[in-house]
């Protein structure tokens, strides 16, 4: 017990502010894209929507380590696209926090995009039409008509991209690495301390992860229920 | 105030094709679901796009295919009333009034706080239209749409969702609210009685097609075609064999038909009689009578339905007095047609 209370007292907090933050940027991204691009694929016909659909929710479907692969080619130094971005804005992607968003934000933003594709698609079509023939503008009837309706939807598909980000391990490590107290994630520094047979602050961590997740579960519950509350309890 | 609709649209099993010119403030739209009536109006409304044609009311091109006019239904200035009222979910029945309105905060709450008042609303302005009776959300409904101050408004099946009760009173509602409206209104349907109750002037609609149009009470007098005189509700049909200007065989009821006045048209294939219109005779049977064998009957609340054995069968509803007089005399040997009540049709 006094090992622990130990091992708290030195613990270095970083790993998980970098996993929060992370988290929080990954998810604020992926929430616009994610509904930028379920609005125009919801929009598109239904070729160009299977197509385009495809590409968005590969990253989900795919073991991260392959969308690292695919990061790192992008964005490496001796690349062209991460040679442009260094030369002309200093951005560094590799071996950065910037990875970190960037690896977390490829692999949680499907779960973003599928979850508003399917919120809006449930959308009741009448309520366009009829907010159209009221004369409101589109951008009006998407921000006023369709989120909201859509709501419920895609507060859950937020919350399941946060916690996605929150444990991507395989593209990040790959993109960002692992330095202490900068592209240091809580999943890393499990993975990290187990090598060295650290069970005591592996388990802190895993401890720290499991109420971080219970949370998120509970806040979801507490969105659908709210959703739910017409229907019948058994 | 007038509106002139000429439009085709490839839909998923018939090619709908409609045209029409009128200048009347009430126009009501028969036919059976799927008939392509719905389709009519969202073209009017501009949500949905018709293959080719022209669109015009009040002298305005709302859409003409052949100068590639289609005008915005943002711009159309047509109200739309959808059969589950589509109201937004998330907005209070004071944000519903106010969706469509583009112009200062004072104006807005102005404009919103009428419509609340006409649409006898108030108390209910912040109320979500989940937290709404039926007749709530029509009144709210209808209360966007007039907010707009459209040219035109269509009615897309306003009652068909709504018990008995409800639906007597919500038509009673809305003929009340839209009194003084002085646009054109198109109304929906595919029941006969709503759409006699509110239409002056009538088009019949069968698979994309209008079967006839005209004066309401014209057009249920005098159908003219089978499917027409069904959809207004005539139960019974025959085939026809045409003897002469006064006389003919219906086959189907084996009925010899002799008419005095009405002349039967050359072209009638069909002869029509609405369950009701009998008359029952005891005695000896003659020409326009109909043998009285029932194969079956039922008895609602306050009409006695009989079902006659025929080639094909006939209806008899039998109301009030009549039943009085057949619970006296029992039942009757003949059921007489009477020539006024006659339908020929093609």
């Amino acid at each position: 017990m006094e090992e622990i209370v130990n091992i708290l007292k030195e613990l270095d907090w970083s790993p998980l502010a970098i996993t929060l933050k992370t988290g929080v940027v990954a998810t604020v991204i992926s929430f616009f894209l994610g509904i930028y691009a379920a609005r125009k694929v919801v929009k598109a016909s239904p070729g160009v929507k299977a197509v385009i659909d495809g590409i968005l929710t590969l990253p989900m479907v795919l073991p991260p380590t392959v969308a690292g692969f695919f990061l790192l080619l992008l964005f490496s130094r001796r690349r062209p696209l991460g040679e442009f971005l260094f030369e002309e804005f200093g951005f560094k992607v590799v071996q950065t926090w910037l990875g970190c968003i960037i690896a977390a934000t490829v692999i949680a933003f499907p779960l973003m995009y599928r979850n508003a594709r399917a919120a809006m698609e449930q959308v009741d079509v009448n309520l366009i039409y009829a907010a159209r023939t009221l004369g409101m503008p589109e951008y009006l009837i998407f921000w006023k008509v369709v989120i909201p309706a859509a709501g419920p939807g895609i507060a859950s598909g937020t919350i399941l991209t946060f916690a996605r980000a929150l444990g991507e391990y395989g593209a990040t490590s790959m993109l960002a690495g692992n330095i202490p107290g900068k592209t240091g994630t809580i999943s890393q520094k499990i993975a990290m301390v187990i090598q060295d047979g650290d069970y005591l602050t592996a388990g802190i961590w895993v401890a720290v992860v499991m109420i971080i997740a219970f949370l998120i579960i509970f806040l979801m519950n507490l969105i659908s229920g709210r959703k739910m509350k017409n229907v019948g309890r058994w | 105030m007038s509106i002139s609709l000429h439009i085709r649209k490839k839909l998923d099993t018939f090619v709908l094709d409609v045209s029409f010119d009128s200048r009347a403030k009430r126009i009501g739209i028969l036919g059976a679901s799927g008939c392509g009536k719905s389709m009519t109006l969202k073209s009017i409304a501009g949500i949905a796009t018709p293959d080719g044609g022209k669109i015009e009311a009040d002298g305005r091109v709302l859409f003409d295919s052949a100068s590639k006019i289609n005008i915005k239904p943002q711009k159309r200035r047509a109200g739309y009333l959808f059969q589950n009222y589509a109201l937004f979910p998330t907005m209070t029945v004071a944000e519903n009034i106010g969706a469509g309105l583009r112009c200062g905060k004072a104006e807005k709450a102005e404009r919103i706080g009428k419509m609340v008042e006409k649409f006898r609303l108030q108390g209910l302005e912040q109320r979500l239209p989940a937290q709404l009776s039926g007749g709530q959300q029509q009144r709210t409904a209808l209360a966007r749409i007039m907010a707009y101050e459209p040219d035109i408004i269509l009615l897309d099946e306003p009652f068909s969702a709504l018990d008995m009760y409800l639906k007597d009173r919500l038509q009673r509602e809305l003929a009340e609210m839209l009194e003084d409206y002085e646009g054109t209104v198109i109304m929906v349907s595919h029941n006969r009685d709503e759409i006699y109750r509110f239409s002056e002037e009538l088009l019949i609609m069968d698979q994309g097609k209008i079967e006839v149009c005209g004066k309401t009470e014209e057009i249920f007098a005098d159908p003219v075609s089978r499917t027409a005189a069904g959809l207004t509700g005539c139960k019974n049909f025959s085939r026809l064999l045409r003897t002469g200007a006064h006389t003919a065989l219906a086959l189907d009821w084996g009925v010899s038909v002799l008419t005095e006045k009405k002349e039967i048209p050359e072209d009638a294939e069909w002869i029509g009689y609405r369950a009701h219109d009998f008359i029952p005779v005891w005695g000896e049977g003659g020409v326009n009578m109909l043998k009285f064998e029932p194969e079956s009957s039922a008895r609602l609340p306050f009409e006695h339905n009989y079902y006659i054995k025929a080639e094909e069968t006939v209806c008899w509803f039998v109301q009030r007095e009549r039943l009085k007089e057949i619970e006296e005399k029992g039942c009757p040997d003949y059921l007489k047609l009477s020539e006024e009540k006659m339908l020929f049709l093609k």
